[in-house]
Formats: C-alpha cells, structure tokens, sequence
C-alpha cells in the first residue's frame, strides 16, 4: 500500500499553515453544527431574542424529550424509525441487486449480456428526479404510496454500484473460479463462498456511501408519503416548519436536526476502517 | 503395458476461429506417471490443458479418463484436479478451510472433512497449520497447499499448469524435487505442463515436446536429450550448437558442408536424407572436447576464445573457428585443466560424428 508520509513529514511553516488551514476550515463546517446544537438547547424566547446564544442552555433534556415523543407533526422516534428502514432498505437492496447483477455480467455467457450491461448503464443517467413522475405513477398504481415498499423499490436499482463490483470481479483472478469449478463448486457456491467474502471491503464502503444517500433522500419522500405517520425525518424537519403565521418551535426543530446526525455519523464511524480499505485497495 | 491409461487423448484438436491451437494430439499416459508437456510459450499446451480439465472444448478427437470418454463432461464432475499458475488459493479461507472446500461441495460431513483435511496436509508435510490463514506461508507451503486441496479429493489426474513458475530460482529448484517425491507419495497420475526443460527432464517419467500444435516427441528426458527425433526438440531441449549445412556424400554417416564451409561428419536423426539435402546440425556443447596443443580427431578445428561465461559448473567458452569464423558454445570442463584459460586464447576442439545428430532441414 501506498503510504503519504512525503505529504505528512512537512515540517516548519508549510506545516503549521497546513494546520491552519485545516482547523479554519473545520471551524467553517462545524460552527453551523454547534449553533444547531446550541439551539437545541435552550428555550424558544432564547432563541427569538438577539443576540443569538453560543453557549448551551439548560433545556437540553426537555427539548430533545419533546422533539423524540411528540414532535410537531409526528414523533421523531418515529421519522427516524421510517428513515432507517428506508435507508437500510435501499442500502441492503442495492448492494444485493448489485451483486448479484455484476456477478452475472462477468462470470456468465448469456446472449443479450452486453444488451444488459447497456441498459444498467443507460440508468446512470436517469436519476430519481429525471423519472419522478413516471415513477410516481407506477408506484400510486401499485398502492405502495404510503409504504416502506414505495419509499425502497423505486430506489433499489443502482448502476454505480454494479459498476463498482464489476470492476472488482473483473479484478478477481479467473484462476479462483475455475479451481472453485474443478474443486466441484456450482456457480452460486462460488459467488456465497469465495466472491463475497472478498468483497466485504467493497460491500462496506458501498455500505456506507449508500446509507447516506439512503437516508439523505428527501423529494421522493415528500411525493409519496401524505401520512405523516410515515414521513421521513429528513423531510419531517422541513415538514416542521409552519406554513404561515404559526411560531416556529425552533429548539425542537434544532434537536431533530441534531437527531437526524446521529445515525449517518455512527455508521461511518463504525465503519471506518473497512470503508477506507474498500476505498484504498482496489487489488488483493 | 496393458493397464488402461488414466488418461488418454485420441486426435485432438482445438481451433479458434481460423486458428488451430492444438492439431491431431494423440497421446496416453498409465497410471502413475509423471507426464510433462514441455513448450514455448504459445505452442498449445496451456489450451490441450483447458481441454483435458474441461474448460474448453476439443474441435474433434476424443478424450478419455480411465477409459472413458469425458468429453461430455463439465469441469466439476471430472474426477480431474488441477493446480493452478498462480495456486489460485482462496484468500479469505483459512488453509484448512481451503484444503476442505472440495470435499465441502461433495457433501462430505464435517468430522470426515477435519479427518482427511488433516491427513492430507500430513502427507504433504504442513501438520497443524489448518487453521491458519493462507498468507502466513511461504511460498514454496502454498505450493504444497494447492496440491493437498486437489489430492485431497483423490483425483484420477492431476493437471498442474507451470505451478513453479512464481517462485524464485532457488525455491523452484527445491520444489521439483518435493514435487515428484508427492508425485511418488500419491502415486497418483501427474500431467504438468511447462516451458521450462529443466522442470521437465528432472521431473517427469514421460515427457512430450509440444510445438505449434503439435507433439514433436515423447519420450523419456534421457530419450529427448540424447536422442532428439527432430530439429525442434534437438534446438528447444539441452543446449546445442546449431549449423547450417548441405549433405555431400552419405556413405558411411553423413558427410556435409557448413554454410561457413567446413566439412562435418554425423549422423541422420530423424528423417531420411538425400544428397544435396540442406540440413540442420546440432552438437551438445558438453560433447566438444578441448585441447591445448594437439589436433583432435573427428570434426575438429582451432578457435579463439572470445568469451568465458563463468558459470560454476556450468561455465561456457564461445570460441570462434580461425578457418570458418564459425561460433562454437563449448562446456568448460571442470577438471581444472582449463581454469587459466583467458579471452583471446587459441585452443584445439573436436568432437565424435556420432555426437553430431542431422535432421533435414526446411
């Protein structure tokens, strides 16, 4: 592996303005964070009045109370119950689909392979958004407005990450799936045994660059979900806000936010590790 | 031998497109032996290997293991094993996980697999390292990994596609000694394919010179080395001086004359000459004898050292005929006779027309 220790060993001035830059640019990012949670925490008339507090209050608890059991349209235990299904739904679907579609375009001789490959490639460029209203119809035809199915299946198909482990089982040395077929193995053994075991670099970085993305999603929620019952938190924070000439309840806005951090920053961290060295090493 | 061979191939061939890869290959190989295909690069055998473990199929001809055609056959129910250039081991199994996994996808229960796993890794010297991960073996213990995961599964035959061309020098001189001592141990027949001769001639029973397509000669290392059937294998196994030359006279041997014009004896390999005929002469540098002082007898001449390629044992002096300014490859004798014998040296050399093999040429 490649080590950057050239970039790392500056030493002197280059050094300290690298840090400088650094800590400036942290500042920048998480300032806006820090006046979330700041607001999060303190009374509604705190808020209102200038200037604006920087240093926590003592309201912490009951905010995040409120914003978790009843919240302004629905409980936010709730949204973020919906949101994890949704996203590990797309998550899981993804990467399974992807797989097994991958799997099949490098390993299988099949007539129409590279019609196939064209298609999953002609999906990268029809996003969500290009094909929202057709989608839309399909799904309200179905009935699956409403539902955790219509909030993942539209979703699920993903031609980057095929790309992404199609370009790793071209990588995977023929030799290994012709001694898994003179040892006796059928085609799914070898893929359950020997392929996705050394794909679990992969799978987790793709893991998390598909959770975010799972749970980040906001317009398609928006479209297909009425019921507030199964509103996504990250439509729900804006869902919060009132129309009108209501008050906003900004602590517990800000604590949603706050709330609706959380689970994306654990999974990363949590998978750290693994998701750099899917990133990092391309070859075994 | 009236054994039914383990395996046997009746004329095969196979082409791509409007190219034949292996032409008409017949050959049979009883049980027990040890069998190379020795080749350049690009001569067929990697492909007339693909079609005996059955990833690609023969054009025509048949092909039978233990008398029985398999032609029909896929891959995973040939009771044929191959290990692989690159041991092709799997990285994230454990070697026990790895020897195992054959028998895993027979179905064999669990208690049996850790038994015969166990035994196997025994047989090929690695006792206790099932649980250990693939990486922390050197590379001559994968070697014996890879070759315990197919004997493991008792095959009929095992193919093994250059399995020692990864390995440094030294490790490889190693392990054709360890290969045909487990080759001996399994007493299992043994198809290796190889473009390099020493790998051939030390390891195997019967050895085939595969060239275009097609086997020039099989036969045993001594039978290839000294008795070369044609001029391809008399070029392409040991190391030979080659002439070009035009036959003269065929009574008593052949007589000829050399492209540079000196007059050699030898004797008609391969096939039938007639005078006139070009030929191809090849002389062994190990059969050119040196003298300091005294003519030789036979096809003699008188050089000029030109260079000495110190090789321990195997050093080498070209030397460069006076009359004919033809270049000579002569093996330095290690007696010690020659040890001072330094660069613009003259030295008398000859060598028997019976060490002098002639195949017509093309």
């Amino acid at each position: 592996m490649i080590t950057r220790e050239g970039m790392v060993e500056k030493r002197g001035v280059g050094h300290w303005f690298t840090h400088l830059g650094l800590i400036i640019g942290l500042l920048f990012i998480f300032f806006p964070i820090w006046l979330a949670f700041v607001a999060s925490t303190v009374s509604q008339p705190e808020i209102v009045r200038p200037p604006m507090p920087l240093l926590p209050g003592d309201q912490f608890f009951e905010n995040y109370r409120k914003a978790l059991v009843s919240g302004v349209n629905a409980p936010v235990a709730w949204m973020m119950l919906n949101s994890l299904i949704m996203a590990l739904g797309i998550t899981i679907g993804k990467i399974v689909i992807s797989l097994l579609s991958a799997f099949a375009i490098v390993y299988f001789k099949f007539p129409g392979r590279r019609l196939f490959f064209w298609l999953i490639f002609l999906t990268l460029m029809l996003p969500v958004e290009v094909r929202i209203v057709p989608t839309y119809e399909v799904v309200a035809n179905f009935g699956m407005l409403n539902s955790y199915s219509g909030l993942i299946f539209p979703l699920i198909a993903s031609a980057t990450a095929t790309f992404l482990f199609r370009q790793f089982f071209m990588t995977v040395p023929d030799e290994l799936a012709e001694a898994a077929r003179v040892d006796g193995a059928r085609p799914m053994r070898f893929f359950w045994d020997i392929l996705l075991p050394m794909s679990r670099t992969n799978i987790a970085a793709l893991f998390v660059i598909l959770f975010i993305y799972g749970w980040n999603q906001y317009l398609w929620p928006l479209l297909i979900t009425t019921d507030p019952s199964m509103n996504t938190i990250v439509m729900g924070i804006k869902q919060m806000f009132p129309s009108g000439d209501d008050i906003a309840d900004w602590p517990v806005i800000m604590a949603t936010s706050i709330l609706a951090m959380i689970p994306p920053v654990i999974v990363v961290i949590s998978m750290q590790k693994l998701f750099i060295r899917g990133l990092v090493d391309s070859e075994k | 031998m009236f054994e039914t061979p383990d395996l046997e191939c009746r004329d095969i061939s196979k082409s791509f497109d409007d190219f034949k890869a292996v032409k008409d290959v017949s050959f049979a190989v009883p049980p027990g032996t040890f069998f190379s295909i020795l080749g350049p690069s690009g001569c067929g055998k990697t492909t007339l290997l693909r079609m005996i473990a059955g990833f690609q199929k023969p054009s025509s001809g048949d092909l039978l293991i233990k008398g029985r055609s398999v032609l029909d056959v896929p891959p995973n129910k040939r009771q044929v094993s191959m290990v692989f250039q690159h041991l092709a081991l799997f990285p994230m199994m454990n070697i026990g996980a790895n020897v195992g996994f054959g028998l895993r996808q027979r179905g064999v229960n669990r208690a049996d697999i850790k038994r015969q796993v166990e035994r196997v890794l025994d047989r090929v010297g690695l006792t206790g390292v099932a649980d250990r991960p693939v990486d922390s073996l050197s590379g001559g213990q994968k070697q014996r990994v890879a070759i315990a995961r197919c004997m493991v599964l008792e095959p009929d035959v095992l193919l093994l596609d250059e399995p020692l061309g990864a390995l440094d020098l030294k490790l490889r001189e190693h392990m054709k000694i360890e290969l045909k001592q487990l080759q001996a141990e399994f007493n299992t027949t043994f198809v290796y394919i190889t473009h390099d001769q020493s790998e051939a001639l030390v390891m195997s029973d019967q050895i085939a010179v595969m060239n275009r397509g097609v086997f020039e000669q099989v036969g045993t290392a001594k039978e290839l080395y000294y008795e070369p059937s044609t001029a391809f294998v008399a070029g392409f196994v040991g190391e030979a001086n080659k002439f070009r030359a035009r036959v003269q006279s065929l009574d008593a041997g052949v007589q000829m004359v050399t492209d540079q014009g000196q007059v050699l004896h030898g004797t008609a390999a391969g096939k039938a000459l007639a005078k006139g005929d070009a030929v191809d002469v090849f002389v062994r540098p190990e059969a050119v004898r040196l003298s300091r002082d005294t003519a030789l007898n036979g096809n003699a001449g008188q050089g000029r050292v030109e260079n000495i390629l110190f090789n321990g044992a195997n050093s080498q002096l070209i030397l460069r005929d006076q009359t004919t300014g033809a270049q000579m490859n002569v093996a330095l004798p290690q007696t010690g006779e020659f040890r001072d014998l330094s660069v613009g040296d003259t030295v008398h050399f000859g060598w028997e027309p019976a060490q002098t093999r002639v195949y017509a040429g093309d």
